[in-house]
């Protein structure tokens, strides 16, 4: 078993808010992260699959496919979009890092044949990132 | 008190991937620009994680210099300034970033007594790495 990392960015908009709650409520639990004119983060992913390496080629699986996945899969669908307007799994769920994490570990599971899916790491900054090993 | 501890090694090195079995329009559509025949290079970074318990009158798992020493001799000076494709290991097996993986790990855990070898981490590229811990699987 051999591990792969490979890391991409991606820019997007967001905010919190959740109907739900009221006003005062949402600003209370979300703090600036509730401004309706939402704002933005350099989002970097981090997708780690696993495997055996294949005793021909060398590889747990290419790169290349997995950079061309991610991009198909997660950048071109994410990236300079707001994420509550735009992105459909985020019509009626807050985009959180962590519920982004886990939309993109559900669009990515499906795609992978070769390696499976092992972790995905979403920075939202330097200083902030979360880890989804797909547990329940 | 059993701790791990984790060092960072470089070693800069050129490769080519290709395997002697396959046609050339199989090697060129598994690698591609990797299959370049005059080969291409990267500055890998390789870390080492090594674990065991913290003795008393040290406070250490291990002595760094220890570790050092041994990543020196046994891994960066092998690779650092080399056409891995030169290297004996390298000979029939090619030698992509996984397989470099498991031959650092495997020289390490032989050879490296101080503390127990947990893992090796090889960034080729700032947007790619490689883990492996002996076959098993990774603790999160």
């Amino acid at each position: 078993m051999i591990y792969l990392t490979r890391r991409v960015e991606f820019s997007a908009s967001h905010y919190y808010h959740n109907p739900e709650f009221s006003a005062e409520e949402n600003r209370r639990i979300f703090g600036k992260c509730n401004n309706p004119h939402g704002h933005g983060h350099n989002y970097i992913l981090e997708v780690t699959v696993r495997g055996e390496i294949d005793s021909r080629s060398g590889f747990v699986m290419d790169l290349k496919q997995l950079k061309e996945i991610m991009n198909r899969e997660v950048v071109d669908a994410l990236d300079h979009r707001h994420l509550n307007k735009e992105v459909p799994e985020f019509a009626h769920q807050i985009p959180t890092s962590e519920n982004i994490a886990i939309a993109i570990w559900k669009r990515l599971t499906p795609k992978l044949k070769l390696a499976q899916l092992h972790r995905v790491r979403l920075y939202e900054t330097a200083d902030l990132f979360v880890d989804f090993y797909g547990e329940a | 008190m059993k701790a791990h501890l984790t060092r960072r090694y470089r070693f800069s090195a050129s490769h080519r991937l290709h395997n002697e079995s396959m046609s050339p329009e199989e090697n060129l559509a598994t690698y591609g620009k990797c299959n370049n025949p005059y080969g291409h290079g990267h500055n890998y970074i390789v870390e080492v994680t090594v674990s065991g318990q913290v003795e008393p009158s040290t406070g250490m798992v291990c002595n760094l210099v220890d570790l050092d020493g041994f990543v020196k001799e046994q891994i960066v000076n092998r690779y650092d300034h080399m056409n891995l494709n030169t290297v004996d290991e390298f000979q029939k097996l090619v030698p992509t970033t996984e397989n470099l993986c498991v031959e650092i790990f495997n020289r390490l855990q032989k050879g490296f007594r101080p503390a127990n070898v947990e893992r090796v981490r090889i960034e080729e590229t700032m947007m790619n790495s490689f883990e492996y811990a002996g076959g098993g699987e990774l603790a999160h």
